[in-house]
C-alpha cells in the first residue's frame, strides 16, 4: 500500500498490537456480548423472580384449581396465604375479549391488506399503509380513554343494545347476546382491542401477500381470472400460513393488553356467557386491584401474571414459527 | 401451408358474455367495493381518535395545564405538570439505559454473532416484544419494588425493559443494511474491528438507529401498565430519583378518565392530547428521518 | 433516417413488397396472410408516458406460428402482452392504436380483458405452475370458468396435447413444482391449452430450459401448430428458424436519445432468414449466427 506523505491515514505501526489497541478489540467485543446476553438475562430474571413469588400461591391453591375455579377472595395477610385464588374468570375474560378482537380484526386486516396491496392506486399505497400503521402508535391509555368516554357511548353501546335486542331472544345462541348491556363489557373491550391489533395483523399480512410471486399472479390473470379470483385462489391461498401467524401475533397482543382492557371490560371478578357481561381479564385484574392488594394478594396477582405470560409466550412463539418463513416484518407496527 | 388448420371454430364475439362469467365479474366488483369499505372502516378510528382528543383536550390545554399540578376533587383548572415531569424523567432514564445496551446488543448480533447463540438471542428478543407490559411491571415489582419501594428509578427500569427489544430489533435491521464493502474498505485501511464499527458502521447506520430509538421512546412515553406497578403515581411534583411514588402523564390520564366529574375527565383529555402530540411527533419524525436517509 | 413516406405505408399490402426497405412506421401490415387472428394496427405502447414501442402494424395468421425477434428491449414482450391485454395489469402502461382479434377490437371499451385472456392463452418465460397438484394446475382455468363436469377428460386431453400425459399420468396428485423445469413448462402449456384458447402467446418459453427440454417444447409447438395460432417471442435465432412460419423483426430506434422499439420487417421465416430485406435484420441474424 502506498500512501501520500502529507497525511498519515495509515501507519504500519498501527498494525502492531501495542497499548490500547491490544485490548480495545476484545474489550469492545466483550461489552457488546454482555449487551447481547443481557436480553436473555432480563428474560430469565423476569421468569425467575415472578415464578418464585407465584409458586407458593400455586401450591397453596393448587395449580388446577387456580386456573379452573373462579372464586377470587383476596386475603389480607402480610406473610401467609389466607384468601381463595381461582383465576378462571379472568382467564375467560382474557380469552373471550381477545377472541372477539380477532374475529373482528382478522377479516378487516385481510381486507385492508388486499385493498392496499392489490386495489389502491400505487401512489396511495404507502400513505394508506402508514395511516393504518399509525394506529399502533396510539398509546393504550388513549384507546382506553377514547373507548370509555367517546366510542362506547357513541357507537359501541348502541350497537351492543341493538345486537342484544335482536339476538338475545334467539333460542340457543341467545345466551351469548343476552342483556342487560352494561357500559363496559367483554364486547366493548374486544372491539377496541380489535382496533389496537389491526395494524400488526395488517402489516404482516401485507408483507406475506406481497411475497406472492408476480408470475403466479400473471398466470392466473392470463387465464382470465378476475381480481377477486386472483386474490382468493392465488394470493390468499399462498399466504394462509403467514396470515395465521399474523393473527397469532395479534392475538398475543390482545391477550396481554392491559390498560385499555382494564378500562373497558367491566370489572366484576366473575365471568358470564354473554359477550355483554362486565367481566375482567387477567391483565385488567392485575392493573385494577394491584394498588389495594395485601402482600399475599400481590403474590396471587403475580401468579395470574405468570399464567398470562405463559399463554402469551406460547402464542407468540407459535406465531414467530409461522411467520419465520417470511423473515422479520419491517415497520413500527410489528415492533 | 395452412392445410393443417384446425376445423373452423366459430368466433364468438368477445362481448357475448355468458351468465356465469357475468356473475364472476359482478362478484369481483362487489368484493372490490367491500375491500374499499373495509379500508375506510379501518382508518376511521384513527381520525375519530385524533378529532376527539383535540376537540375535548384543547379547552383544558394551555400554560396552566403544563405548569400546574392537578387540584383535588372537582376543582377546575390545574394541570399535569407532575405527570409531564415524571414521564420525561423516567423515559429519559430508560432511554439512557436501553439505547446503549440495545445498540450494543445489535452490534453483537450483526458484527460478532456466530452460531446458535445469535439465533437464540434474536428469537427471545422477538418473544420479549410480545411480553405483556403488565407482566414487566410485575417483574420489576417482585424484583425491586418490594425491597426499595416505588420511584422514578424502578419506573425507568421497567420502561427500559419495554424499550430494549424494540431497540435491539430495529438497530439490528439497520446495521445489516450497512454494505459489507464499507466494512471491508475500512478494514483495508488497517482499522480494527471496533474502529470500523465506531467510525464506519455506526455513522452510516445512524439515521436508522435514531429512528428505532425514537419509536422506542414513543412507546415508552405512552406506557401505563408498567408504571402502575413501579411508579405508582403521585399528586405532587417529585424529583427524588428513588423511594417516592412518581406520576406520569399516562397514569394521570388513566385515573382521570375514571373520575366521575367532568373537570377530571377534561384534564385526562388534555393529557391524552399531550401524549398524542408527543407520540405522533416522535413517530412521524422517525419516519421522516428513515425515509430521507434511505434516499 | 427520414420521415415516413405515407405512400409506402399505403402500399404495404400482402405480398406486394417483399424485400423493400421499410422506413419506420411503414412496415407491411402483413405478408400474404390469409385468415388472420390478429390485425395489429398502429399500436403505440407507453409505460408511464415513455414511448416503448411505436406504430406497430402487423397481421398475424391463423393456425401458424409467428415469431417475434429482435434485440433486448425492442418491445417484443410489450407487444405480446398487448395481444391479450396483460399490459392492463401494469401500472402506467397505455396502449394506443387497435388490435383486432377476428375482426373485433380487443381494446374497445366494452370488451372485458378477462374474456380476452380466456380466449388467448399465455405461457411465460419462467415456468410458473401453482404450488398445487398437477391435476389442479391444469384444471385451474376450466374451474375458474365454471366447468365442473368432464374435468378429468379435459385435464387428460390438455396434458396429452402438451405431450406430458405419459410422464405424469401416475402422479397427477403430486405438486406441480415437483416436476423438472421442462416438464413444468409443458405443464404451463397444458394449463393454457386446457382453456381451449385459439391463440397461445409464448414469451421466450424455452429460455429458462436446458437444450433437451427446449427441443421438447419446440416439438410440442410444431404439434400444436394448426390447432392453435401461436405467437412466440424468442432470442434464439435457430429456434425462430426451426419452428416459426413467419417472423417479425423488431429493433430499438435510438433517435433523439430515446429508445423506442419498432417493427423493421415481417415476412415468411425463410425469407427473413435467407433473404432479409433490411440490412439491420440481416446484421442481427448473421451476428447471432456468428
Ligand atoms: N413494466 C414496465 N414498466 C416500464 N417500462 C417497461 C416495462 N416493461 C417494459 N418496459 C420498457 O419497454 C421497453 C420494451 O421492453 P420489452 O420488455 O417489451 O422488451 P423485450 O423486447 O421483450 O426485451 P427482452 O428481449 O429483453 O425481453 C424497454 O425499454 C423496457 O424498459
Ligand atoms: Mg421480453
Amino acid at each position: 500500500m502506498s500512501l501520500g506523505t502529507e497525511q498519515r491515514p495509515f501507519d504500519p505501526t498501527d498494525l502492531r498490537a501495542t497499548g490500547s489497541a491490544r485490548w480495545a478489540d476484545p474489550l469492545f467485543r466483550t461489552i457488546s456480548f454482555a449487551a447481547g446476553i443481557s436480553v436473555l438475562l432480563v428474560l430469565g430474571l423476569m421468569i425467575g423472580s415472578t415464578t418464585l413469588d407465584a409458586l407458593p400461591v400455586f401450591q397453596y391453591q393448587g395449580l388446577v384449581s387456580f386456573f379452573t375455579t373462579s372464586e377470587w377472595n383476596a386475603g389480607s395477610s402480610r406473610n401467609e396465604l389466607t384468601g381463595t385464588y381461582g383465576a378462571f374468570a379472568f382467564i375467560y375474560g382474557t380469552l373471550i375479549s381477545s377472541l372477539i378482537a380477532i374475529m373482528i380484526a382478522l377479516p378487516l386486516s385481510i381486507a385492508v391488506s388486499l385493498y392496499i396491496n392489490r386495489i389502491a392506486p400505487k401512489r396511495f399505497r404507502t400513505t394508506l399503509a402508514y395511516t393504518v400503521e399509525l394506529l399502533a402508535a396510539v398509546p393504550s391509555v388513549v384507546y382506553g380513554l377514547w373507548g370509555l368516554l367517546s366510542f362506547t357511548p357513541a357507537v359501541l353501546l348502541p350497537v351492543s343494545r341493538f345486537l342484544s335486542g335482536y339476538l338475545g331472544d334467539v333460542p340457543v345462541i341467545g345466551r351469548i347476546f343476552e342483556g342487560p348491556v352494561p357500559n363496559t363489557n367483554y364486547f366493548i373491550a374486544g372491539n377496541v382491542l380489535a382496533i389496537m391489533i389491526l395494524p400488526i395483523i395488517t402489516a404482516i399480512a401485507r408483507e406475506v401477500m406481497a411475497q406472492t410471486p408476480a408470475d403466479q399472479i400473471d398466470a392466473a390473470y392470463g387465464m382470465g381470472a378476475t381480481d377477486w379470483e386472483v386474490m382468493r385462489k392465488v394470493i390468499l391461498r399462498r399466504s394462509f400460513p403467514g396470515i395465521v401467524g399474523a393473527s397469532m401475533l395479534g392475538l398475543g397482543r390482545a391477550l396481554g393488553e392491559t390498560i385499555a382492557v382494564a378500562m373497558l371490560i367491566g370489572g366484576q371478578q366473575r365471568w358470564g356467557i354473554s359477550i355483554f357481561f362486565a367481566g375482567q381479564s387477567m391483565a385488567g385484574h392485575i392493573a385494577s386491584t394491584f394498588q389495594d392488594a395485601a402482600p399475599e394478594t400481590v403474590n396471587a396477582l403475580i401468579a395470574v401474571g405468570v399464567g398470562l405470560f405463559v399463554i402469551t409466550v406460547i402464542v407468540n412463539m407459535l406465531a414467530r414459527v409461522l411467520v419465520w418463513r417470511i423473515g422479520r416484518v419491517a415497520g413500527d407496527a410489528a415492533l | 401451408m395452412s392445410a393443417t388448420l384446425s376445423p373452423e371454430r366459430e368466433h364468438l364475439s368477445l362481448r357475448t358474455i355468458d351468465p356465469y362469467t357475468r356473475r364472476r365479474k359482478q362478484r369481483s366488483r362487489f368484493v372490490r367495493g367491500l375491500l374499499l369499505a373495509a379500508m375506510v372502516v379501518a382508518v376511521i378510528p384513527l381520525f375519530l381518535i385524533l378529532i376527539e382528543v383535540v376537540r375535548r383536550g384543547w379547552p383544558a390545554m394551555g400554560w396552566e395545564f403544563l405548569t400546574q399540578v392537578q387540584p383535588s376533587g372537582r376543582t377546575p383548572g390545574g394541570g399535569y405538570v407532575h405527570g409531564i415531569i415524571g414521564t420525561f424523567y423516567m423515559v429519559g432514564f430508560a432511554t439512557l439505559i436501553s439505547v446503549p445496551v440495545g445498540i450494543l446488543a445489535a452490534i453483537y448480533l450483526v458484527e460478532y454473532g456466530r452460531g446458535p447463540l445469535t439465533g437464540i438471542i434474536r428469537f427471545f428478543t422477538d418473544v420479549m416484544t410480545g411480553v405483556p407490559s403488565v407482566f414487566v411491571g410485575l417483574f420489576i415489582y417482585a424484583l425491586l419494588v418490594r425491597q426499595i419501594g416505588f420511584g422514578a428509578f424502578v419506573g425507568g427500569l421497567g420502561l427500559s425493559v419495554m424499550m430494549l427489544p424494540i431497540i435491539v430489533r430495529s438497530s439490528e435491521e439497520m446495521l445489516r443494511l450497512v454494505p459489507e464493502d464499507q466494512r471491508a474498505a475500512s478494514a483495508g485501511l488497517g482499522a480494527r474491528k471496533w474502529q470500523t464499527i465506531m467510525k464506519v458502521v455506526l455513522p452510516t447506520a445512524a439515521p436508522g438507529l435514531t429512528t428505532g430509538a425514537m419509536l422506542a421512546v414513543a412507546r415508552a412515553a405512552g406506557e401505563t401498565a408498567v408504571l402502575l406497578l413501579t411508579a405508582l403515581g403521585s399528586l405532587q411534583v417529585v424529583n427524588q430519583f428513588q423511594g417516592q411514588p412518581i406520576a406520569s402523564i399516562t397514569l394521570l390520564v388513566y385515573r382521570g378518565a375514571r373520575q366521575p366529574f367532568a373537570e377530571g375527565q377534561q384534564r385526562a383529555w388534555a393529557g391524552a392530547l399531550f401524549l398524542m402530540v408527543m407520540v405522533l411527533l416522535l413517530t412521524l419524525s422517525a419516519r421522516y428521518i428513515s425515509s430521507r436517509s434511505r434516499r | 433516417m427520414t420521415d415516413p413516406d405515407p405512400e409506402s405505408a399505403l402500399d404495404a399490402r400482402p405480398g406486394l413488397q417483399k424485400r423493400t426497405v421499410y422506413e419506420m412506421g411503414t412496415a407491411p401490415v402483413s405478408a400474404e396472410v390469409g385468415a388472420a387472428v390478429f390485425d395489429v394496427e398502429h399500436v403505440d405502447v407507453r409505460y408511464g408516458g415513455n414511448l416503448a414501442v411505436r406504430d406497430i402494424s402487423l397481421r398475424i395468421p391463423k393456425g401458424e406460428i409467428t415469431a417475434l425477434i429482435g434485440p433486448s428491449g425492442c418491445g417484443k414482450s410489450t407487444l405480446l402482452r398487448c395481444l391479450n391485454r396483460m399490459n392492463d395489469l401494469i401500472d402506467g402502461a397505455s396502449v394506443e392504436g387497435s388490435i383486432f382479434y377476428h375482426g373485433e377490437n380487443i381494446y374497445a371499451p366494452e370488451v372485458d380483458p378477462a374474456e380476452v385472456r380466456r380466449r388467448i392463452g399465455m405461457v411465460f418465460q419462467k415456468p410458473n405452475p401453482f404450488a398445487i397438484s398437477i391435476y389442479d394446475n391444469v384444471a385451474f382455468g376450466p374451474r375458474l370458468h365454471g366447468l365442473k363436469k368432464g374435468l378429468d377428460d379435459r385435464v387428460e386431453k390438455a396434458l396429452r396435447q402438451a405431450a406430458l400425459w405419459d410422464e405424469v399420468k401416475d402422479k397427477l396428485n403430486d405438486s406441480g413444482l415437483a416436476l423438472s423445469g421442462g416438464q413444468q413448462q409443458r405443464l404451463c402449456i397444458a394449463r393454457a391449452v386446457a382453456l381451449e384458447p385459439d391463440v397461445i402467446l409464448m414469451d421466450e418459453p424455452a429460455s429458462a430450459l436446458d437444450p433437451i427440454s427446449t427441443l421438447a417444447i419446440e416439438d410440442l409447438m410444431r404439434q400444436l401448430r394448426g390447432h392453435f395460432s401461436i405467437v412466440i417471442v424468442t432470442h434464439n435465432m435457430q429456434q425462430a428458424a426451426r419452428v416459426s412460419d413467419r417472423t417479425a423483426f423488431f429493433t430499438v430506434d435510438m433517435q433523439k436519445g430515446i429508445r423506442v422499439g419498432e417493427l423493421v420487417e415481417y415476412d415468411r421465416t425463410e425469407t427473413i432468414f435467407t433473404n432479409a430485406g433490411d440490412e439491420r435484420t440481416e446484421a442481427y441474424i448473421t451476428g447471432r449466427f456468428g
